[in-house]
């Protein structure tokens, strides 16, 4: 029983990973790029959640909203003014700079809202369902339901929409997606739209587990569902959802069983198994190289 | 026909050139601070900062020769700084009392670069078996479980000899006996040995490691695997083992730095060996320029003292710092000035 529990609970932190993981993933997919700054957008969400709950005292769903719209924009704005112009160059130098945005970031957020943690409020009610000697609580439930509910939309979209068949075919072949008609630029914006609003939804669910928002908020979890996203195959959404999961599983088992301090090194001790046995990530495609 | 060739002239061939400025540049540096380290003309705050970029420097020139010339992107050389750092520390409060200062320096120095360069060989095993994008995120990954494997690490010494414990800290220490290394606290009550002479000689060590590899048969080898793995090898090139050379030598300069670095500071915690650290000098290093190692010492010294310089701005400086960073990326990869600048090179040529 006690298992199952914290089974459960590893489900609820790996929905969190997985929903921050598809930002990485399909940001991959189809810029071929590593937005290291993706988790400092998070900490952006969480600064603007926080303060429209608090300071504007809003609904919880219009505080989430604000928090959605301001990391889209984000997001976009970051893609136009640091990534685009760097579109012909190599990924070593796009990487550098997404280093530059996430320190600018944090340190901005620093300078405006100071180092100081601020308490999140408490969105969900901390009660729990029973079920046959099994508590889960609200909290995990209404975070594994996000993330269901996520998953599916942007599979609909991804799979039945023309924007959606226009990603994909962005990230099968730019070029010839171009000669199509597709404007590139265009779907590359909007894949960051989609992964920064994202971003926002991951903040409220890690600021409800994890009540205390500092600008460091993001770096930690970004790290840990950037390793989800090439655990499960970087460029795959399944892939992101199955090592988002996987990953958070991994994490709550080893803290409850085996040790606290050391379930970081089990979690990247894992990834690196994974990827010495299946290169590619679990669901990742396995390109063959040619000569 | 052979050219008679006096002494400047091969100095300053191709062969020759990039060492030559390189040692130029560190002799000169050194002489000028010295003198005014010596005269008492230069501020605490900046007299503090001589050995940490020199140890920033070896690190930085280690990590040019593993992404510069070998090609591979490394996120994780912190984590080897830490290895060394931790080592040096360990052996410079085991042989407290029993060596002086000086002697001890270099030993610290030798057994932290040994074991990192074990340490490196051990995780290149696995990593270089991956490529790209992959082995970035395997380095990373191998970064953070050195950290936190260090901050769960207990290493104390009494008069019963030496204790080490994993996870636990158990120990029932002798009267006069101390922690070396404590945890997550890490290090404390380190003597602080180490010097901005040592700092230089092991700059100037790091520049002959990397110089004279990057020149020899073994370098050119690297460097064809890095530009075309299959040709290089299809003329019988060991990929495997030329890409473990360069991983393992840049590993044991990182750690060599990192000795230096932990017996600079008498407390010293694990968690300052972060990712944040890698990515400082794998920035270094790019903003340098790949397989440069002039732009790499340059580079080194610039940005690192940028943050110390624009302390007069007090909090806006890591923003400014960011904002550096990013415009430096957008203008060396902007098309339009790259073509004005190869016009103007063409003229000056």
């Amino acid at each position: 029983m006690r298992f199952l529990s914290n089974l459960i609970n590893g489900l609820g932190l790996g929905s969190v990973y997985a929903i921050i993981a598809l930002g990485y993933t399909m940001v991959y997919g189809i810029a071929k790029m590593l937005n290291f700054a993706h988790g400092d957008v998070i900490m952006i969400g969480a600064y603007v959640a926080f303060f429209a709950l608090t300071r504007f005292a809003v609904p919880l769903p219009l505080g989430i909203l604000a928090a959605v719209v301001c990391c889209t924009v984000l997001g976009v704005v970051i893609e136009r003014l640091a990534y685009k112009p760097l579109r012909q160059a190599s990924s070593l130098a796009v990487l550098i700079t997404a280093i530059g945005v996430s320190y600018f970031l944090q340190n901005g957020a620093q300078l405006l809202w100071s180092a100081s943690p601020k308490m999140f409020p408490s969105i969900i009610s901390s009660g729990a369902i029973e079920l046959g000697g099994l508590s889960i609580s609200y909290l995990t439930l209404i975070t594994i339901a996000t993330c269901i509910v996520v998953m599916v939309c942007l599979t609909l979209f991804i799979n039945r929409t023309r924007t959606g068949s226009a990603m994909r075919a962005c990230s099968e072949d730019k070029g010839a997606s171009m000669l199509m008609g597709i404007n590139v630029n265009q779907i590359i914006s909007i894949t960051f739209a989609i992964g920064s609003g994202l971003a926002a939804i991951a903040s409220v669910l890690l600021c409800a587990n994890y009540p205390t928002v500092t600008p460091t908020l993001g770096s930690m979890p970004g790290i840990k569902a950037f390793t989800a996203a090439v655990f499960g195959g970087i460029g795959s959404i399944p892939g992101a959802l199955l090592g988002g999961l996987l990953l958070g599983i991994i994490e709550i088992l080893s803290k409850a069983y085996i040790s606290t301090q050391l379930s970081d090194v089990i979690v990247f001790g894992v990834l690196i198994i994974v990827l010495l046995v299946k290169p590619a990530g679990l669901l990742g495609k396995n390109i063959r190289e040619k000569v | 026909m052979k050219e008679k060739r006096n002494i400047f002239s091969i100095l300053l061939d191709d062969r020759h050139r990039a060492r030559t400025i390189s040692y130029t540049m560190v002799a000169v540096a050194y002489i000028i601070l010295e003198v005014m380290l010596k005269s008492g003309n230069l501020s605490s705050l900046f007299t503090g900062l001589l050995v940490p970029a020199t140890c920033y420097l070896v690190a930085a020139i280690g990590l040019n020769l593993n992404v510069g010339v070998s090609g591979e992107l490394n996120l994780g050389q912190a984590g080897f700084m830490a290895v060394g750092a931790f080592s040096g520390v360990c052996v410079s409060g085991i042989l407290k009392g029993a060596v002086p200062a000086v002697p001890r320096l270099i030993l610290a120095i030798i057994v932290g670069m040994l074991l990192t360069a074990f340490v490196g060989f051990l995780i290149g095993i696995p990593v270089l078996k991956l490529q790209g994008d992959y082995l970035a995120i395997v380095t990373l990954a191998f970064g953070q479980i050195v950290m936190n494997l260090i901050m769960n690490l207990y290493v104390a010494i009494d008069s019963t000899g030496l204790k080490v414990s994993f996870v636990e800290n158990n120990f029932e220490l002798q009267t006069g006996g101390k922690y070396l290394i404590n945890g997550p606290m890490g290090a404390t009550g380190t003597e602080r040995i180490a010097n901005f002479t040592a700092g230089t000689l092991l700059v100037v060590f790091a520049l002959v490691v990397v110089y004279n590899l990057i020149y020899s048969r073994n370098g050119r080898a690297i460097m064809a695997a890095r530009d075309n793995r299959i040709a290089a090898e299809s003329i019988g090139i060991d990929i495997a083992k030329t890409k473990m050379m360069a991983f393992v030598i840049s590993a044991s300069l990182a750690g060599a730095a990192g000795a230096l670095y932990g017996l600079n500071y008498s407390t010293m915690v694990a968690s300052k060996f972060d990712y944040n650290t890698s990515i400082l000098i794998l920035v270094y290093v790019v903003l340098g320029g790949l397989g440069n190692i002039n732009g790499t010492l340059i580079a080194t010294v610039v940005l690192f003292l940028l943050p110390q310089l624009l302390r007069g701005l007090q909090d806006y400086r890591m923003l400014i710092y960011a904002v550096i960073l990013i415009l430096i990326m957008l203008v060396t990869n902007n098309e339009y000035l790259k073509t004005k600048f190869s016009v103007l090179r063409r003229k000056k040529a």
